[in-house]
């Protein structure tokens, strides 16, 4: 690309709201109006559903679904300790059909089903062929309605798994309402922290790819095999341009 | 020790201080999430009447969590300065927010912060209506420095945060020219990384250090990483000039961050050695926000306002340049609208400023939360005439890789131009010169041009 001259010219650049111009200080009306349109998308977003039986379907036959304790949106939004929790029958179910020393998979709503719903199958297909051909244990996958991170601790733990990747639909921002995390957690039990995960984020259609975004979890689910831990003392040294990961970020519910 | 008050022929009994400050505290859903809030407003309100009548002094025999359990508690206890103390040690918590309204100026204030626990700010702020709680901060003046200076009278700071979903580092590069181009970046020019990844950490602290050395700006840059990982790029050589670290206030929610008052000191140590700062050495940057410890489950009971005054305790053990409340990014779990959000945004800045800290915050929200940007827009305004030290500078208010919206950089030329602040004078005479002060050309400044080739 050639070098900007123009304050315009900076949008070729990024995705970012760059170059908005102004109005006085503040911004003209198109540009206002753009994103009072994006924050009403948003806002609906958050608050779309699950199709579940349809997503367990595209995963493929054996996929198992459960719900947390939080019986509704509001409730899952104001109440994220019963998100994290699964319901006892769920879990009976889960602890009646173990998969001991597995890789378990968890896809989850989160914040917003919208990604989820859509490059989930795409994304548990490429985890499970790198997962085989690792050498993994391989546990049912299971889909899990009005869900947090953390209810993977519950999932794996009634599974028996050494380990959990949790598929979580990423809080819908006003240029990403299909984004998707996925958090993997060693040894996964109730009352993991989440200095003890890591995290690859943002994974969508125009932000990282679903094969690069595989092909990163692998890389750290490889290393929290030879070190027997994820989080803070697992540190991506894997070389840049592989995709991006996080262990603990910023301060968020 | 117990607590009672009798309201309308009622009378309500407060187990500790630890239940009376949770009693007393304004409405919020995290509060409500963790079981502590008063069940009715006359219980609040007795609440508050009794903590009104509290001598400050109990604060120093009664800790709302134990010495011996908790690190927080133990810096809080073994740095309390009687002598600074003294001259407010006969005042109840009532009396104490009279005299902060009343004959308190900027100089007495300086002088007390030292003799201040977090738990005696967290508790006058809990009876102080939101005039008082702007009122107070304004009259507090906490100035510090590293490569310009900030927090002097007249001023309002900005911090550019070129957030890119994948780090690339021409889309953070074109931020940055977007954020100079409309005056923000001389709080700090600071990253947070999509990867924690330390080849990555490191490529974006040269990226930004080029991008400052190429214009000659008087501002400090930072990737806001986790310090573990900030020490891993000073030990590659990599140019630092402030340490980050989301932080709370409590032992727990500060392990649950991965850190620790020891690992804080290791790396406040290893940035002070690399003496990067060109008018000051305060080199530190610290996040933090309501929420932050019940979300970790470290909370011991106590309400989310006086834990987020407990992590300015630990913050201010460490000499920071900038310190912000995160406060409308937790979610609203924690803070459920604009009316919570507003509140709390404002009881962080009074907080922090009366214990000496050079405070900012992130006027934000989220999209789960009931907010909008007219809410920012209040919380703008009234912590602007609240004197903040900071807030964030995002494109178009929109952060494409945190998911959530902050203040915009015309945000910031709004709210420098209706309260009639201006940069730090460092910076502001950067913007002169490159003739930036008073509009944003349609062409690049020249030096600008080449720099995305």
């Amino acid at each position: 690309m050639t070098a900007p001259t123009r304050w315009t010219d900076l949008r070729r650049f990024t995705g970012a709201r760059v170059a908005l111009g102004r109005a006085g200080h503040a911004l003209p009306t198109a540009a206002h109006l753009d994103f009072q349109e994006a924050h009403a998308r948003a806002r609906d977003a958050v608050w779309s559903e699950l199709d579940a039986p349809a997503l367990a379907a595209a995963i493929g036959p054996g996929t198992r679904r459960v719900a947390s304790r939080a019986a509704d949106r509001r409730t899952y939004l104001l109440r994220p300790d019963l998100g994290r929790r699964l319901r006892a029958e769920d879990r009976a179910a889960l602890v009646a059909a173990p998969a001991p020393g597995s890789f378990a998979i968890l896809v989850a709503d989160g914040l917003c089903a919208t990604g989820v719903q859509a490059q989930a199958p795409a994304l548990v297909a490429a985890l499970r062929a790198g997962l085989a051909g690792a050498g993994w244990a391989e546990a049912p996958v299971v889909v899990a309605c009005q869900a947090r991170v953390a209810l993977g601790d519950e999932v794996g733990e009634a599974l028996g798994a050494a380990a959990i990747a949790v598929l979580i639909g990423e809080r819908p921002g006003l240029s990403s309402l299909d984004s998707v995390g996925i958090y993997l957690t060693w040894a996964p039990r109730r009352g993991r922290t989440d200095a003890e995960r890591n995290c690859v984020s943002n994974i969508r259609p125009g932000g990282l790819e679903v094969p690069a975004a595989a092909r990163k979890l692998l890389w750290l689910a490889a290393a929290a095999r030879r070190l027997g831990e994820t989080g803070v003392g697992l540190k991506d040294e894997e070389p840049v341009g592989l995709g991006a990961t996080q262990a603990a970020g910023r301060v968020e519910g | 020790m117990s607590f009672a008050q009798t309201i309308g022929g009622t009378r309500h009994v407060f187990d500790d201080l630890r239940m009376l400050m949770a009693r007393a505290s304004p409405p919020r859903s995290g509060d409500m999430l963790a079981g502590l809030a008063a069940e009715s407003a006359a219980e609040r309100v007795a609440a508050q009447r009794a903590l009104a009548d509290l001598p400050l002094r109990h604060f120093l025999d009664e800790a709302v969590i134990p010495y011996e359990a908790d690190e927080v508690t133990r810096l809080i206890v073994d740095r309390h300065d009687a002598a600074a103390f003294a001259r407010i040690s006969h005042l109840t918590v009532g009396g104490f927010r009279d005299w902060l309204l009343g004959e308190a100026d900027g100089a007495a204030l300086a002088a007390l912060a030292p003799g201040l626990t977090p738990e005696m700010v967290a508790a006058v702020s809990k009876i102080c209506r939101l005039q008082d709680l702007v009122a107070i901060a304004a009259k507090c003046r906490v100035v510090t420095r590293f490569r310009n200076t900030l927090g002097l009278p007249g001023t309002l700071s900005i911090r550019l945060q070129p957030n890119d979903p994948v780090d690339d580092p021409k889309g953070v590069a074109a931020q940055i020219l977007d954020g100079l181009l409309l005056g923000a970046g001389d709080a700090v020019i600071g990253v947070n990384p999509a990867t924690d990844n330390v080849d990555n950490i490191c490529r974006l602290l040269a990226m930004l250090d080029g991008v400052r050395e190429r214009f000659a700006i008087p501002t400090q840059s930072c990737v806001l990483a986790h310090v573990t990982t900030t020490l891993l790029a000073i030990g590659r050589g990599a140019p630092v000039d402030l340490v980050f670290q989301s932080i709370g206030g409590t032992e727990g929610v500060n392990r649950s961050f991965g850190v620790s008052l020891a690992l804080l000191r290791e790396a406040h140590d290893a940035a002070l050695a690399l003496r990067r700062g060109s008018v000051g050495t305060d080199c530190m940057y610290f996040e933090t926000g309501q929420g932050s410890a019940l979300s970790a489950d470290a909370h011991h009971g106590c309400d989310q306002q006086t834990l987020e005054a407990r992590a300015y305790a630990v913050a201010r053990e460490f000499s920071p340049l900038l310190v912000n409340s995160v406060v409308g990014f937790i979610g609203p779990e924690y803070l459920f609208d604009g009316k919570q959000i507003t509140r709390a945004g404002l009881e962080d800045h009074m907080c922090g400023k009366l214990l000496g800290l050079p405070m900012g915050v992130d006027v934000c929200y989220t999209n789960h939360a009931e907010a909008d940007q007219d809410d920012m827009d209040a919380l703008l305004t009234l912590l602007g005439v609240a004197g903040v030290t900071y807030v964030m500078g995002v494109p178009g208010a929109d952060d494409t890789m945190l998911a959530y919206q902050s203040t915009s950089f015309h945000d910031g030329l709004y709210a420098r131009a209706v309260l009639g602040r201006r940069p730090a004078p460092e910076f502001a005479a950067w913007l002169d010169r490159m003739g930036l002060a008073e509009r944003t050309p349609e062409l690049l400044p020249a030096p600008m041009r080449g720099a995305l080739a």
